[in-house]
């Protein structure tokens, strides 16, 4: 039961990973590698600023405007200086690993002893339920304290969802979509690509540093390898979530980025459970996406063929 | 309305592929004016539209618009000013959005874009009205996605969009020539009842003999990016498809004689 609590907390903080990853790769249509850089961006910011005494939420939000920042960087070096937008990602996250060290003055920063959400989301928690640390939920005996944490990341993630849908919605956010669908178009509507190409990454990468702050907190460190294969792992919830919804309107999408994530680390605890070897993860990872970016052509070729050898025997009768 | 004064472009100068797409255009266009332009393929109609769009800057010239001199303002800027058709159906719109969400971003072309819903009950219905009056069976789809509509419909929809605010100057480059017959004709009515309907100044390319010769009040010819005729008012009205085929022979002759030559009878009667 505790496996799954955790993994469906896990799964919900990097939902916002997940949805930072979709408005880059599937609003923007642009490949950005910073996040790997500014997922550690957010939980450094974040978790230094704590152990300095900054309140939770405040680091918190302090982490996520770090990660705007870096993608704003990332979408100036494009649009500004016609950098392609693969390499401009991957300047940003190189040159995050070394900003990263220095905010965090080494390459870990515990937060055992700190004041973190995840302890404020416990203490209200306890608060509610009079003191108890363990309740019985639907028989099973639940912790308070990873119930606490779960409702929190649950709040959070339904809060952006609403707050992205909405954004989506207006004339700026519907710019944005138009900006990947269609740039020539949109620049014959008087819009300026380039504009909501950096603000598009600022609000991408805002949020993936917001769950790199969220991270930290509930794992209860910062470290500055955390980053590594984030881009992939956002990548597969997406794709995950666009399976399970099989729709291309704004709400469900979005909806489904959040249930790729949780699927996925659901997936990954069941199979590492079941004895898959951690330091595989990211090569299934990766081979993961590969499959799945591959699948729809595969597919339609097979498909293809099926249909060709039915229409030969036909015309041979 | 437009000014056009010596534009010039050529790409990929200096190397083994340059060309040279604009040699020295003059244009003066009257607002409310209807011009088409003809010309043979390469001939720099296109580039000509993509200047005064803004899709590139020249190299040498001048283009004002509405008495603001536009020459440097980059393409978003002048959208304020101009609404545009291209030739490919799959320009004009943004497939994956849906029909809504696409004529709400033309009625806002030229504005800030904040934090106002983009779709309000009020410009929905404004929406269903003016697709209602294509008669295309489209006013019941506003909510589908662009994309999943036909070349025509969508053509005719972009010029609705291009046109949803007034433009100063309209646009259209061949944007009926990728649609067959029985569409370009629909899209072609209502092209026409747009612009006359609104008096918009337009500038409208095409291939068509037919159109060239029955749309606009004013005819120019483009040859290797030079305005080389330019039939107005009462010439332009008497003009038949025989008048049209006759001047293309006579450049085509004028192309047979060596470059100095042709450019010397060029320079001595056009
Ligand atoms: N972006 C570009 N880069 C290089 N060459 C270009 C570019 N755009 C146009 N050209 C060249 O400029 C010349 C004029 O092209 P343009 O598209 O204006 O012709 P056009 O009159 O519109 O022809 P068509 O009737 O085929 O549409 C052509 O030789 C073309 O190859
Ligand atoms: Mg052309």
């Amino acid at each position: 039961m505790n496996l799954l609590l955790g993994s469906f907390t896990i799964g919900l903080i990097l939902a916002l990973l997940a949805l930072g990853v979709y408005i880059s790769f599937r609003i923007f249509n642009f490949p950005d590698m910073t996040a790997d850089g500014s997922i550690t961006l957010g939980a450094a910011v974040a978790a230094i600023l704590l152990v300095h005494g900054v309140a939770p939420i405040g680091a918190t939000l302090a982490g996520a405007a770090a990660g705007a920042a870096a993608g704003a960087v990332t979408g100036l070096l494009h649009t500004r200086f016609r950098i392609n937008g693969l390499l401009a990602g991957i300047l940003v996250m190189t040159a995050l690993y070394s900003l990263n060290l220095h905010v965090m003055g080494r390459s870990n920063v515990p937060l055992l002893s700190t004041a973190t959400l995840a302890k404020e989301a416990e203490a209200i928690g306890l608060a509610a339920l009079g003191g108890q640390t363990v309740f019985n939920c639907f028989g099973w005996e639940v912790s308070v304290s990873d119930m606490a944490m779960l409702v929190f990341a649950c709040m959070a993630v339904v809060v952006v969802c609403i707050g992205l849908y909405l954004f989506f919605r207006t004339n700026l956010g519907t710019a944005m979509r138009a900006t990947g669908d269609n740039p020539q178009m949109i620049r014959a509507l008087g819009v300026n690509t380039d504009t909501m190409i950096v603000i598009g990454l600022a609000l991408s990468n805002g949020l993936i540093a917001l769950s790199g702050a969220l991270l930290a907190q509930y794992q209860g460190f910062a470290d500055v390898q955390m980053g590594i294969g984030m881009l992939v792992w956002g990548l597969a919830s997406v794709i995950i979530g666009e399976a399970l919804v099989r729709s291309r309107g704004l709400a469900m999408t979005i909806v489904g980025a959040v249930m790729g994530s949780v699927l996925f680390r659901l997936m990954v605890a069941i199979a590492l459970r079941w004895g898959l070897n951690p330091n595989d993860l990211k090569l299934i990872t990766a081979v993961f996406v590969f499959v799945a970016l591959i699948l729809p052509g595969l597919t339609a070729r097979i498909q293809r063929r099926k249909e060709a050898v039915v229409m030969s025997s036909l015309t041979s009768k | 309305m437009l000014k056009i004064k010596g534009l010039q472009k050529t790409f990929n100068a200096g190397s083994p592929d340059e060309v040279q797409a604009l040699r020295g255009v003059d244009l003066h266009i009257e607002g409310g004016s209807f011009v088409v332009v003809i010309g043979s393929n390469g001939s720099g109609k296109s580039t000509l539209l993509n200047a005064v769009a803004g899709g590139f800057l020249p190299d040498a010239g001048q283009i004002k618009l509405a008495g603001r001199n536009v020459t440097r303002w980059p393409e978003y800027r002048r959208a304020k000013l101009i609404g545009r058709v291209f030739q490919n159906p799959f320009s004009g719109t943004a497939p994956h959005m849906t029909i809504a969400e696409n004529l709400a971003l033309a009625a806002h072309r030229g504005q800030a874009h904040g934090f106002g819903w983009a779709l309000s009950r009020h410009l929905r219905q404004a929406f269903c009205e003016r697709i209602r009056a294509l008669a295309m069976g489209l006013e019941d789809r506003l909510d589908n996605e662009i994309g999943t509509l036909s070349g025509g419909q969508r053509q005719a929809l972009t010029l609705l969009m291009a046109t949803w605010l007034k433009p100063r100057l309209l646009l259209l480059d061949e944007h009926t020539a990728a649609l067959d017959p029985k569409t370009a004709d629909q899209v072609i009515h209502l092209t026409k009842a747009i612009v006359a309907g609104e008096g918009l100044t337009t500038l409208m390319v095409t291939h068509s003999m037919h159109q060239a010769v029955n749309l606009g009040d004013r005819l120019i010819m483009m040859h290797q990016g030079r305005i080389i005729r330019d039939i107005t008012a009462v010439a332009k009205k008497r003009l038949r498809a025989e008048d049209l085929l006759e001047q293309f022979n006579e450049v085509r002759r004028a192309e047979q004689l060596d470059p100095g030559t042709a450019e010397m009878l060029r320079a001595l009667y056009v």
